[in-house]
């Protein structure tokens, strides 16, 4: 009990635990634990064949942390910067140590932007995005969706309704400046007349 | 070549992509032969990362065979069948050189928070991921290992995180002979966390979630006791009640940033990103284990802050342990578990899905539909 010097006796005895569980106390020497201890000065260890890699190339243009000295030797080229999600990005890495919050935040609204730039540019591709497929909710038919929720006491049923809100946003909104640039072109074209 | 294409929150599809190219001297491309989906893609799919860009491709847990190798590989050749640790690591800065592998300088010019990990967001480098045909393997000389001849396939992939991590999750939390463990979260991390934290001595280990049929893995699999938190009005309170009003030596939290149980926190910070993550587990972990106690931390949080209750953690006198997770550090001892049988990775599989249908396993695992677990993805299925 908390309020007398012993810790409560355990209800299993460790010859309990060592039959009823296989392995137990294989690792009880912290020892024979990996990384232990955590921090072992051993350079070899990693099979690197170099104290500095060589660089990567071309790193001119690559965005980093003004945290970092330079570009690392090494870095993804997974998606570029472009467009004003690009700028966005490229501010936030520019001006923006990551301890401020204004380096996330501007990434993040960069990421919404980027949403909505490249799902109205890929109506202008052959290869048009479908917000329905590409959700995957069509597995709520084949594997389950009613059974997997019914009588179960889950603690993500109260909010799962919010989830096709965020995923129809960026249509919604695309649709809203859509039409809102209809109507102005249109209320320009009848003054012009 | 094909490829798993994130296309905006909860939305992706699979587009013919471009074969990614030797890079650097000492990059590898491997042909993908089984992948897998894991908590932290949700944080992804989801859109909580910060710097996460329409177009990449996710995927942090793969094995497959080297197909073409850079000028300066030395340990590799084509044919190779290799499993890669998650992490991206030079194996030669200041931090490698001390074996933290996860928290390398030399990978990741967008951050120095945060190392290099594949298929993760900008934020960690932007490498493209595991869940496509090919990938580009950075630094082939140092992660990659050859896949030992007697080892399972799907073995291999879940040690190239979950299982690691798990273990490590335990390891970190330092634990004692006899000490009383919770773990939080009955995904693959924490029910791999539970059992591993058998093997290091622990006394009593209990699991905390609201899905049953993880919760019916956890007694099972990790042969632990366990509590749907929905069923309490507080868990705080019942942990109290089940130890003598102590507390437990440890607590593990495998739940990280999309925890749930508070309406107001989740929401906050799942759906509007006005959070780095959802801290209710985090918190939970703090104010459940014992003044003195260890929080192991394997759950993952974004950069940004999140609510966390410090003064609880200070004036309980906590010892805070957290990382990502150095894997291949943990490969050697976690190869001879597994053949000893102590440990059964792949247990904990319950859905193989081809690459072709990857919205859909995004979806069941995220939705935990069908009694998901661990989905594993499988790019040449037909
Ligand atoms: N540190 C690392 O190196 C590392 C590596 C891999 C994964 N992770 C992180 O570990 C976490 C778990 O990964 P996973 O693959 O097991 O994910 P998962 O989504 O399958 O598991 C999370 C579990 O937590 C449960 N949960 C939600 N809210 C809870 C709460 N308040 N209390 C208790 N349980 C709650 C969910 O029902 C679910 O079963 C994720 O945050 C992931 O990002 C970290
Ligand atoms: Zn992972
Ligand atoms: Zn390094």
């Amino acid at each position: 009990m908390a309020y007398t010097p012993d810790k409560p006796p355990l209800a299993e005895s460790t010859d309990d635990l060592r039959a009823r569980i296989p392995g137990w106390g294989a690792d009880l020497d912290p020892k024979d634990r990996p990384a232990f201890p955590r921090e072992r000065f051993d350079p070899d260890a990693s099979g690197a064949h170099w104290t500095f890699p060589e660089r990567q190339e071309p790193h001119e243009d690559r965005e980093r942390s003004i945290e970092h000295k330079f570009v690392t030797p090494a870095f993804g080229t997974s998606v570029g910067l472009k467009g004003l999600s690009g700028a966005l990005r490229r501010v936030a890495y520019r001006r923006y140590s990551e301890g401020r919050a204004a380096h996330w935040l501007i990434l993040l609204a960069a990421d919404r932007v980027d949403v909505l730039e490249s799902n109205v540019g890929s109506f202008l591709s052959l290869h048009p995005d479908n917000p329905f497929t590409e959700t995957g909710v069509v597995s709520e038919l084949t594997h389950h969706g009613l059974s997997s929720r019914l009588n179960r006491k889950r603690a993500d049923l109260s909010h799962q309704w919010i989830d096709p809100v965020i995923v129809s946003a960026p249509w919604v909104a695309g649709a809203a400046v859509a039409y809102s640039a209809a109507k102005r072109a249109r209320a320009l074209t009848s003054q012009g007349r | 070549m094909r490829a798993m294409v994130y296309r905006g929150p909860y939305r992706m599809r699979v587009e013919e992509k471009p074969m990614p190219r030797i890079e650097h001297p000492n990059d590898a491309i491997v042909k993908v032969e089984l992948a897998a989906i894991c908590g932290s893609d949700l944080h992804l799919y989801h859109g909580m990362m910060p710097d996460t860009r329409v177009g990449t491709t996710f995927g942090h847990e793969f094995i497959g065979v080297v197909h073409e190798v850079g000028p300066s590989v030395q340990r590799l050749q084509p044919g190779d069948r290799v499993m890669v640790p998650f992490n991206v690591y030079c194996g030669s800065c200041f931090f490698c050189a001390r074996g933290l592998y996860s928290n390398c300088h030399n990978v990741n010019p967008n951050a120095t928070a945060v190392g290099g990990i594949y298929g993760y967001s900008h934020t960690t480098g932007g490498y493209d991921g595991g869940q496509a045909e090919y990938v580009r393997v950075p630094f082939a000389d140092v992660g990659p290992s050859i896949i030992p001849d007697w080892m399972d396939d799907e073995d291999a992939v879940l040690l190239t995180d979950a299982l690691a991590t798990g273990y490590f999750g335990a390891q970190l939390a330092d634990i004692v002979e006899g000490d009383v463990v919770v773990v939080f979260g009955a995904g693959p991390v924490g029910l791999y966390a539970a059992k591993s934290a058998w093997l290091m001595g622990a006394g009593r280990v209990i699991v905390i979630d609201h899905l049953e049929y993880r919760l019916e893995k956890a007694r099972s699999f990790a042969h632990a006791e366990t509590y749907n938190f929905m069923e309490y009005d507080d868990i705080v309170v019942h942990m109290k009640k089940i130890t003598e009003h102590i507390g437990a030596d440890v607590a593990i939290d495998a739940v990280g940033a999309e925890a749930d149980g508070n309406f107001l926190q989740h929401v906050t910070s799942v759906k509007l990103k006005l959070q780095g993550g959802s801290p209710i587990a985090l918190n939970w972990a703090i104010d459940s284990v014992r003044k003195g106690g260890t929080v192991s931390v394997m759950g993952a949080y974004g950069p940004m802050f999140s609510a966390v209750k410090f003064g609880d953690a200070l004036n309980k006198g906590l010892t805070l342990r957290m990382n990502q997770c150095p894997v291949k550090r943990q490969w050697p001892r976690l190869f001879e578990h597994i053949q000893n049988g102590y440990l059964k990775p792949n247990d904990l599989v319950t859905h193989r899905i081809p690459l072709e249908h990857i919205a859909e396993a995004y979806h069941i695992f995220s939705a935990k539909l069908d009694d998901c677990i661990k989905p594993l993805i499988l790019p040449n299925a037909s």
